[in-house]
């Protein structure tokens, strides 16, 4: 027989935490980070990469920048790096800043450390902008195949998407009558589907009308198809078929790797609320009576985030290596400065001028790896079967 | 007794079924039932407390999750307070939500780890919509105080904790919105057994000055023996066995409640026991044979055990018994 005359205050032998300075989770975590000296060096090499980039925006903005990566001087072409300018032959607006050509000029006598300074902010809003889009539809989807996942998609709610879809693709090809009708036959469907739904157990469904709601497939396995579909094209020469059709402003390019770069984090996701809605804490946020929304955002998700969160990381590497590959083949945005068409006009000049294709071929190299590194060091750190080695 | 609720019953069982499909192949065809609760009556009256008792995989759980609607029943009825709540919608089952509250096994799956005990019992004040933060700030440090642990850990995270100690928020959890009935799934199965008895000791003190009603689920029989009024014993998805604490644990009727209590490890050597524990597992729920559930492994069976279903036999005492025989019936 269990000793039951105790009293009911906590003893000793529960454990004496409550002395101990307070650690968050986040503390514990940077202390494991920091011993990973890799993982620090690509951290260290990507605030630098930050502040450069965030600093190039500022410096190669506007009409007339501090660093104009845009201004010619045909005169000054094919400079080597550090060599000072020819003061007889350039205006005094034309000089360089910085009193000589760091990296050099290119073909056109335009200032490569200017340009590489524009590359570095595309190179960052690209990678951030197309992860970001990525990570938003990766946690939309894989959230609902992984919280909803077993719920059923009958014909009528295929019928009424395909109609609302067909009916909005209509309006934008300009069938404006054809498309609205469309819209209104699917709002239709999906209004029926709604009052039959909800006096659903309470009358017959009505003859004719039980055949919406006859259930094709679950919501996973829609979700699931579509992730698996989508991973079954190249992605790069998906990205460059899109790229060829549509005009290349870089906007475009951000929204298009985003589009297509999402399958890693919706499966993370979907495979995290798998084993998360099983879990006793959001059986207690039910039991709670939480709602199903701030049971996904407040106590899903950010339980979620780590394996994202390291493929993000590395995610914003090969969305700099796409970017920088696109405009290389010349799908680039031909406005900007990038890493790419730098390093792509480069290559005719190799062997006169090698530091037009070394310069950013080595920074898109470093800033690759750092993020790389980082990532796997992050992945270490968040993976707590690892970080008992430690 | 669950025939018909006493005025002041607080939940009241009947006939609870909840059967799960398994399915296989291609086309995901349903391939037979898994009844992991197959016709489970219980009542539990104001301040009192049930234990339900049973293997592994008998049910129980199941039952705890029913009765809190966290999975819809496939029949019965539940009755909490007069209102049968079995098909209540959503929107009418959230201020029933307030009045039902459960206690979980693992104290390490059931604090969110990503937030602060604070935040964790705050998420139950934010249903009440009463009072603003600094009302809920000064309810969690009451709350904390009320379980045995100091008011200022609001702020700590769940892996600073030990197990014992995580079990008291999770205590102070459930107690956030004044429920009257609280499902303790297990809530000392995995705690060692110094702390087990402090936080029995308080689940007693809580009964005691608020008036709580428990549903205790356990597999340890001293545990319930010492905190329930009643006992119900379940298999494979049925009573076996209900009625008062003292009479289950002084002249157990049905074989398989003497099986159990014979596990039970005696603190005195060389003492015989009165009767054979089991040999074996719980069969599998799948598909079992008609006939008595408890079957396969009695020692009393006999052949009209494999070929009838067995009533719920009424003991004149006030027991139930699923057992023709130990009753000459």
């Amino acid at each position: 027989m269990i000793v039951m005359n105790q009293n009911s205050k906590p003893s000793p032998a529960e454990g004496g935490v409550l002395e101990a300075p307070k650690r968050t989770l986040f503390q514990e975590n940077w202390n494991l980070f920091r011993k990973n000296r890799l993982a620090m060096a690509g951290l260290v090499v990507f605030v630098i990469f930050f502040i450069i980039a965030v600093g190039g925006f500022f410096l190669t903005y506007g009409r007339s920048p501090v660093f104009d990566p845009a201004l010619v001087r045909l005169q000054e072409k094919l400079r080597p790096p550090l060599s000072k300018p020819n003061l007889e032959t350039l205006k005094p607006e034309e000089l360089p800043r910085l009193g000589i050509y760091l990296f050099g000029t290119d073909d056109l006598g335009r200032d490569v450390f200017s340009r590489m300074l524009q590359g570095a902010w595309v190179s960052l809003t690209v990678g951030f902008v197309a992860v970001g889009i990525a990570v938003i539809i990766g946690i939309i989807l894989g959230g609902i195949a992984g919280y909803y996942g077993s719920g059923q998609i009958s014909l009528g709610h295929l019928l009424a998407s395909v109609l609302v879809g067909g009916g909005i693709i209509g309006i934008l090809l300009g069938e404006t009558a054809v498309g609205v009708l469309l819209v209104l036959l699917g709002a239709a469907v999906a209004a029926v589907l709604i009052r039959m739904g909800n006096s659903k157990g309470k009358g017959p469904i009505p003859m004719g009308f039980s055949v919406l709601f006859f259930n094709l497939f679950s919501v996973d396995v829609l979700i699931t198809g579509l992730i698996d579909i989508m991973l079954c094209f190249p992605v790069f020469f998906l990205i460059l078929t899109v790229v060829a059709l549509i005009p290349s402003k870089i906007h475009y390019i951000m929204i298009v790797i985003g589009l297509t770069s999402w399958m890693g984090s919706a499966r993370f996701i979907r495979a995290e609320f798998l084993s998360l809605r099983e879990l006793d804490f959001v059986t207690a946020a039910k039991a709670l009576g939480v709602s199903d929304w701030r049971i996904i955002f407040r106590h899903m998700v950010p339980n979620a985030m780590s394996p994202v969160l390291v493929s993000a990381t590395i995610g914003i590497a090969s969305a700099i290596l796409i970017e920088a590959g696109l405009s290389f083949l010349g799908f680039g945005d031909a406005s900007y400065a990038t890493w790419g068409n730098i390093l792509s006009s480069g290559k005719d000049f190799l062997f006169d001028a090698p530091w037009l294709t070394f310069v950013p071929g080595f920074a898109v190299l470093t800033v690759v790896l750092a993020f790389n590194l980082f990532g796997e060091g992050l992945r270490d750190v968040l993976n707590p079967k690892l970080k008992e080695r430690h | 007794m669950a025939d018909q609720g006493t005025d002041h019953s607080v939940l009241l069982v009947k006939g609870l079924k909840k059967y799960f499909p398994v399915r296989r192949g291609f086309l995901q065809k349903v391939i037979g039932w898994i009844k992991a609760v197959d016709g489970v009556d219980l009542e539990i009256g104001q301040g009192k407390t049930l234990g339900l008792v049973g293997e592994s995989g008998c049910g129980k759980t199941t039952v705890g999750q029913l009765i809190l609607r966290l999975i819809e029943a496939d029949a019965g009825q539940i009755v909490f307070r007069d209102q049968d709540i079995t098909a209540f919608p959503p929107e009418e089952m959230k201020p029933l939500r307030k009045e039902m509250q459960i206690i979980f096994q693992d104290p390490f799956g059931s604090l969110n780890p990503r937030m602060t005990v604070g935040q964790s019992i705050e998420e139950g004040l934010r249903t009440l919509d009463e009072g603003g933060r600094p009302w809920r700030r000064k309810r969690i440090r009451e709350l904390l105080e009320m379980v045995g642990m100091p008011p200022n850990v609001d702020d700590r995270y769940p892996h600073e904790f030990s197990g014992g100690q995580r079990q008291r928020i999770g205590i102070a959890r459930a107690l956030s919105v004044e429920p009257s009935l609280i499902i303790c799934d297990e809530p000392v199965s995995a705690l060692d057994v110094s702390i087990q008895a402090q936080i029995i000791n308080l689940l007693e003190d809580l009964q005691a000055k608020l008036g709580l009603s428990y549903l205790f689920i356990a597999h340890d029989l001293n545990v319930v023996e010492y905190i329930s009024d009643a006992v119900a014993v379940m298999y494979l998805g049925q009573l076996m066995a209900y009625g008062p604490a003292e009479l289950i644990y002084d002249q157990p009727l049905h074989p398989y409640t003497r099986a159990l209590l014979s596990a039970v490890p005696v603190p005195e050597p060389g003492r015989s026991r009165e009767w054979e524990p089991l040999g074996g597992d719980v069969p599998s729920p799948f598909n079992p044979p008609p006939g008595c559930k408890f079957q396969g492994r009695c020692p009393l069976v006999e052949d009209r055990c494999r070929r009838e279903e067995i009533q719920f036999y009424p003991v004149e005492d006030g027991r139930r018994v699923r057992c023709w025989k130990v009753l000459g019936k």
